[in-house]
């Protein structure tokens, strides 16, 4: 048996942030969504709006994640798709920014309901609605910051949370 | 028509066809698409509509259309079942890269999402079948997208598209646009090689000691200057080539350089050039698993050049050492232009050399059968149709199973569009509809549907739509009463256990003939083959030819899913054991 470098890197897998301009028209998405559930590739986050009212284009970011070769077929097979404009993989050298947007339903009393309060000034997240038993706290960051403080909420009362998934951009002076 | 004056969605989807050079649609009518039909009855036959039984005919009538001539094939069924009975013609078409353009009707938009009667999800259930589909809900967009229908379906890597077009949209009155000069927003794929690397492949394939072309569906789908440039490349590099199924005709099978077809049931010699080779130039083919055998021992001390002007071909099976992407024909006329100006001549020596080892496996005839006096060998019986016929304008279909690869086998193309069979999907009764696509498109040609019995069955209802347009196909069907190639899967791979793989009942083909007004013929002992075979072509109408065909001929050389490429069986080397893992492939 050979020793292959190229093959042995190949089997790394990595997550990947990969940024694709549409056409907002009807459909693009299920294209997009039918094309890893068709081809079995991994979908872990996966967020889209219209960016360009007047261009009526839309951004989709997709976090996924496969070996180097499965990376490349992906972006490959996106972009081949009739109404995408651009693949973009964000995931260089440098790691693009990334920032998720969170919900978090807490309801509780007392001791945990203070604690909660002081958590979410720490995390710098916003008290969005009040009763008196249960808080909405609005919280924007990294997707690791947002696990952890949904962590710190579970025994504090955590009911319920939204997230929106990953919005990205690469960092510098270039655009996409 | 005035200058802004508005007309129905029905006529301007007959204006955009014609504005296409649309002459033929391959149709079935429904409530969904009257407005269209009642277009159609009022245009008098400027394009003509074949009427097909079903419509999956209609489907692999357009790709017989298309793949013998190069332009889209068109389609036209109603919402609903017409749709979904299209869809296995649209995914053979999606898998074979072949340009259609299919027109499906659609309840009334005010109805859609309602459950309505034939209504069905046609741009949601064809997503994922074709290159592109559009839902037109607005009159004034229909003109436009299907001009942009056209574009997509026939640039870059050809294929199907559909149009989904509402039955109040037929009606409706809006302004029809010509196709102009269409410039897609997003779709712009690349024809261009970039020449560095175009350089690069020129560098590599000059140092090549064993080299091999290994050539594609790609070739004949950039058209035939493509096919001209192959053959131009092989002889100034002297190189031998081999093709995939669907690239057979691209380059001469009588010349010396050709190595039969390759793959799992492709010649010793293909098969062993490719395991063998230094550098592999693959033009227009995407290492297929059929191609390929057992990945991590296909061709393992080759570079790779790969030609593919689709990027996503690129490293998706076998990683490529050069990858140019762009259309074959522009690719190869720039690689030939660097070759001569290099003056770049391969290793004589080397190559003489390379060319004595082909010779050694050639020796090893792999295409050897037993003939007999008593039974019709079904090779025998595809050298016999291929000698009757090689002096005459001939096309050939075929359905999928033992026969379409004896008839890969023993058929000698020579030029490309020639050969029209079902290679991605693989779908029994291709054979038949496709060859009264071909035939519409040259009708004072031989177009032949070398056929199997149970494929045959499977769209044999078209053979009334021969009847009725008076197309002269000609149905040779290698009839052995079983699905021959489950058949030989099951000797070789189930113990003999022939599990369903006989046909009982089949009906009396002559009669059938017959019955349809077509013209039946017989033929059971070789003896009787040639003077049947001079019959049928003599035949100016339909004909259902019943060979019957040694019932239990397998067909070899065969690479076991599994395995790798030189690792063949042959047939005077009888059945090995395939290993487990092998068994679970197909």
């Amino acid at each position: 048996m050979s020793y292959d470098p190229v093959i042995q890197q190949a089997e790394i897998i990595r997550t990947h942030t990969i940024a694709v301009l549409v056409d907002n028209e009807a459909g693009v998405l299920a294209r997009v969504i039918g094309l890893f559930s068709a081809r079995g590739y991994n979908i872990e986050s996966l967020t889209v709006a219209e960016v360009d009212a007047r261009e009526h284009t839309s951004r989709i970011t997709i976090v996924t994640s496969g070996t180097a070769q499965v990376i490349e077929q992906i972006k490959a097979q996106l972009d081949r798709l009739v109404p995408v404009h651009r693949v973009v993989d964000l995931t260089t050298e440098t790691e693009p920014l990334e920032r998720e947007m969170a919900l978090i339903k807490v309801k509780g009393g007392g001791e945990k309901r203070v604690e909660a309060l002081r958590i979410a000034e720490a995390f710098r997240a916003r008290v969005v609605d009040t009763t008196l038993n249960s808080f909405v706290f609005e919280l924007t960051g990294s997707p690791s910051k947002i696990n952890t403080y949904i962590e710190l909420m579970r025994p504090l009362g955590l009911i319920d949370v939204s997230r929106t998934g990953i919005a990205a951009i690469s960092r510098g002076p270039e655009a996409l | 028509m005035m200058n802004g004056e508005k007309i129905t969605g029905a006529e301007i989807v007959l204006k955009a066809l014609q504005d296409q050079g649309v002459e033929v649609i391959f149709g079935y009518p429904g409530g969904a698409v009257l407005p269209i039909y009642d277009e159609i009855f009022r245009q008098e036959n400027r394009i003509k509509h074949v009427l097909v039984r079903h419509e999956q005919g209609a489907a692999h009538a357009a790709e017989g259309y298309a793949r013998s001539t190069g332009k889209p094939g068109v389609v036209l069924v109603t919402s609903g079942p017409g749709a979904t009975n299209a869809v296995t013609g649209i995914t053979d078409a999606l898998m074979d890269s072949i340009p259609m353009v299919v027109l499906t009707g659609q309840v009334p938009t005010k109805l859609i999402g309602s459950d309505a009667f034939q209504e069905a999800d046609t741009v949601g259930i064809t997503r994922s079948c074709t290159k592109h589909n559009w839902l037109v809900k607005d009159v004034n967009d229909l003109a436009r997208v299907l001009h942009e229908a056209f574009y997509v379906a026939t640039k870059g890597r050809p294929g199907p598209v559909v149009v989904d077009i509402p039955k109040d949209v037929q009606f409706a009155l809006g302004n029809y646009v010509g196709p102009g000069n269409v410039a897609h927003r997003s779709y712009k794929p690349r024809v261009k090689g970039d020449l560095e690397r175009i350089r690069q492949a020129v560098d590599l394939i000059a140092t090549a000691r064993k080299p091999i072309f290994y050539t594609g569906g790609g070739v004949i789908n950039s058209g035939p200057a493509a096919s001209q440039l192959l053959r131009e490349f092989a002889r100034l590099t002297g190189f031998p080539v081999t093709s995939t199924l669907m690239g057979l005709g691209a380059f001469p099978a009588d010349d010396p350089q050709w190595l039969g077809m390759l793959g799992m049931h492709g010649t010793w010699e293909a098969n062993h050039a490719m395991h063998d080779c230094d550098v592999m130039i693959c033009i227009g083919a995407r290492f297929d698993d059929r191609v390929t055998g057992r990945l991590d021992a296909f061709s393992p001390h080759s570079k790779k050049i790969h030609i593919d002007i689709d990027p996503s071909s690129i490293n998706k099976n076998v990683r490529a050492d050069v990858a140019v992407i762009g259309d074959v024909a522009h690719v190869l006329e720039d690689m030939l232009r660097v070759w001569k100006s290099k003056a770049a001549r391969p290793d004589k020596e080397a190559l003489a050399a390379w060319w004595e080892q082909i010779r050694t496996w050639r020796g090893r005839d792999c295409l050897a059968y037993k003939n007999s006096e008593e039974l019709i060998k079904p090779q025998y019986a595809i050298e016999r149709l291929y000698a009757l016929t090689k002096d005459l304008d001939t096309y050939i279909t075929t359905e999928v199973g033992q026969h379409q690869m004896w008839a890969a086998q023993f058929y000698r193309f020579q030029s490309p569009n020639r050969w029209m069979t079902s290679g991605g999907l693989g779908t029994m009764g291709y054979g038949l509809p496709a060859a009264l696509g071909v035939q519409m498109a040259h009708p004072g040609s031989l177009v032949i549907d070398i056929a199997g019995e149970a494929s045959v069955l499977m769209t044999m209802q078209e053979l009334s739509t021969a009847v009725q347009y008076d197309l002269p196909i000609k149905i040779f069907i290698l009839n052995n009463e079983y699905m021959g190639m489950v058949r030989q899967w099951q000797e070789l791979l189930h113990g003999g256990r022939y599990s369903h793989s006989y046909t009982a009942s089949l009906p009396d083909f002559v009669k059938l003939a017959e019955a349809y007004g077509a013209v039946g013929l017989r033929a059971s002992k070789p003896a009787e083959l040639d003077d049947a075979i001079r019959e049928m072509i003599g035949v100016k109408r339909p004909v259902l030819f019943d060979c019957r065909i040694d019932k239990t001929e397998n067909c070899f050389p065969m690479i076991p899913s599994g395995e790798a490429h030189n690792n063949m069986i042959l047939a005077d080397l009888g059945a090995q054991t395939v290993s487990a893992a092998g068994k679970t492939l197909v």
